[in-house]
């Protein structure tokens, strides 16, 4: 009974939030992209509010959170009542709180993560295929080897190798998932750069980084910015993932995979709220991949 | 048929370069770091014996070459060396932990592939239907989810309640329906968490062919919307389908290293990750070296499969 009733709310919260959020995008937006969002389905809708709340959250966090980031409250595992919402956790540190900041830590982090591996993998990805020949070989023979590796056990021996810590976090996941992204990269790039355009521009004598920025970049954005949603989720999961595994950002950082593990015993005993960093994480990838999956779906230029 | 014995001679060449290289890059990760492997296990602290007798010990004097030879040799031979962190063979810790993830991962491969591949189906077969429609947005959705959330939602539905065992100890005196009943939990959360995107993928390969003139010509001849698909898309969808599925069971590998976490399952993964807390470079090393192999083997295998079930990909140049 309490299960239907959650699906039945949960259900009412998607569609409101998709109607309201579609209804004022149109509202807001300028004319020649109103017709954008009017035939938006109501996923993408939905999850570009969703992307939006958890960005004013994550940038607000010190004043929405009730109290302080690593503050000890009072007894430990205390439930949901006011002034603790959300009932505190192992160390009796505010849930509430700590979620909140979790939006700005997990998602903060993620963000760089995917950005570097973003910035690194196209620069590559888009030289190798301009300059071609043995460069274009060395790298992506070096890439092919680096990926034949499954990218979680991979991160997992760079980890032993570097140490757990945040920085080596997000540099070890940026270069294993940089390497996806030269893929995409190179791929698109090089049905670009045999175009006339980029020859009269190499004739004009542009030099490699201006051809790279201006010529090839522009008409290569579609499917990278697709790419790029997609890469956050994949950057976003494998991180909860090795922070849940006691090996990413560590307490008392606030951070959604370590909020899980730290609190998982109360789950044993039916308490939910361990749930609810991993259904924050879960929340997010679904918006993400809503919107990804709306743009992909606009790109291909695909009619019902 | 010496085609076929041909292309297997050639994959499996294929595959030992890979996993050659892939050995060459688990190795040549440690010799990454910029200072030296000894004194960033040890610290800052160490005083310079234990530093020469740590590095003695890992045969860091050696050039890297030899030792890469050495390790690699022995490797072959199921010699991985000493865990430093419990000064145990590694071939005896993980030898029992192998079984018994590969146990888990073929149960998960057990439930998973023919409940993906017989939904798959379906929704090719009712295509733009709700089932059809609903499907698409739950196979995003699981492919979104973090897998301890999944996990954890099984233990709080299934587990608490008493029905199953939210923990799993195998001892020497468990029968193997005991091992089933107990790994049941993980081995539904892997099923849970790749069945939605080999769904995904046999539906669009199955609607691919769907606009091919002889799936019109089986139509017309009055066949039943099932028996098209069954009988003349799905044979010519294996190739595709095969590679999905080789790639889900590859993810498989991968994704137990949560999953035993969660339910405490004395498999490979949980030993990885304790190694790589213990910073036990070793160890890691030879699980690297044990679930990487099992994806070029699987992928492999893969390979094979979708080029024997159409013989048109053996005969191009």
């Amino acid at each position: 009974m309490q299960i239907l009733l959650a699906v039945i709310i949960g259900l009412a919260l998607f569609f409101a939030i998709g109607l309201a959020s579609r209804a004022t995008l149109r509202g807001l937006a300028p004319a020649h992209l109103v017709p954008t969002f009017r035939d938006m389905p109501l996923t993408a809708s939905f999850g570009l509010a969703v992307i939006l709340i958890y960005v004013v959250v994550s940038v607000l966090a010190p004043v929405l959170a009730p109290f302080g980031e690593s503050e000890v409250m009072g007894a430990q595992y205390l439930p949901w009542a006011a002034p603790y919402h959300l009932g505190t956790d192992k160390l009796g540190r505010d849930m509430l709180t700590r979620l909140i900041y979790g939006a700005r830590n997990t998602v903060g982090i993620a963000f760089a993560t995917t950005a570097l591996a973003f910035v690194v993998g196209t620069v590559l990805g888009i030289w190798a295929a301009l300059v071609g020949g043995w460069l274009d070989q060395t790298l992506s023979r070096i890439v092919d080897a680096l990926m034949a590796i499954p990218a979680l056990i991979f991160s997992l021996l760079l980890l032993t190798i570097f140490g757990t810590s945040v920085l080596s976090l997000i540099l070890v996941i940026a270069a294993v998932d940089a390497t996806r992204v030269y893929r995409l990269a190179r791929s698109v790039a090089q049905g670009i750069v045999v175009m006339d355009y980029i020859e009269a521009a190499r004739l004009r004598g542009e030099g490699m980084w201006r051809l790279i920025r201006r010529e090839i970049l522009p008409n290569a954005m579609a499917p990278l910015v697709a790419e790029f949603g997609l890469r956050f989720c994949f950057v976003f999961l494998a991180i909860s993932a090795l922070s849940f595994l006691g090996l990413g950002i560590k307490p008392p950082t606030a951070d959604w995979g370590s909020m899980v593990r730290e609190n998982a015993t109360l789950i044993t005993f039916g308490d939910v709220t361990p749930l609810l960093p991993a259904g924050a994480i879960a929340l997010l990838t679904v918006a993400v991949n809503f919107v990804v999956d709306w743009q992909l779906h606009r790109a291909s230029g695909l009619k019902e | 048929m010496n085609d076929i014995w041909r292309m297997i001679g050639q994959r499996l060449l294929f595959g030992l370069l890979t996993l050659f290289v892939i050995s060459v890059v688990i190795f040549g990760a440690t010799e990454l770091l910029p200072g030296d492997l000894a004194r960033e296990l040890l610290g800052q602290s160490a005083t310079e014996e234990t530093l020469a007798a740590l590095r003695d010990q890992l045969g860091l004097n050696d050039p890297a070459p030899l030792r890469y030879w050495n390790w690699l040799t022995a490797a072959l031979q199921g010699d991985f060396g000493v865990s430093m962190a419990t000064k145990r063979p590694i071939a005896d810790l993980v030898g029992a932990r192998l079984g018994n993830t590969l146990f888990l991962a073929l149960y998960a491969a057990a439930l998973s592939v023919p409940i993906s591949l017989t939904l798959g189906v379906l929704a090719a077969l009712w295509r733009n239907s709700i089932f059809d429609r609903a499907s698409n947005a739950l196979a995003l959705t699981a492919i979104s989810i973090p897998e301890f959330f999944v996990a954890y939602i099984l233990v709080l539905f299934l587990a608490q309640s008493g029905l199953f065992p939210s923990m799993v100890r195998i001892t020497g005196s468990t029968t193997f329906g005991d091992q089933l009943y107990m790994s049941f939990l993980p081995a539904l959360t892997l099923t849970l968490v790749v069945t939605a995107h080999m769904m995904r993928m046999t539906r669009a390969a199955i609607i691919n062919l769907l606009a091919n003139p002889y799936i019109e010509m089986a139509r017309l001849k009055g066949m039943s919307p099932l028996r098209v698909v069954l009988r003349h898309a799905v044979p010519n969808a294996l190739a595709p389908i095969i590679n999905v599925v080789a790639l889900n069971l590859a993810y498989l590998i991968t994704g137990v290293v949560v999953v035993e976490v969660v339910f405490v399952y004395p498999g490979l993964g949980q030993l990885m990750v304790d190694a790589v807390t213990n910073r036990d470079i070793a160890v890691v090393q030879a699980i690297a070296l044990i679930f990487a192999s099992a994806y070029v083997l699987l992928n492999l295998i893969a390979d094979v499969l979708s080029t024997i079930s159409n013989p048109r990909l053996m005969h191009r140049s």
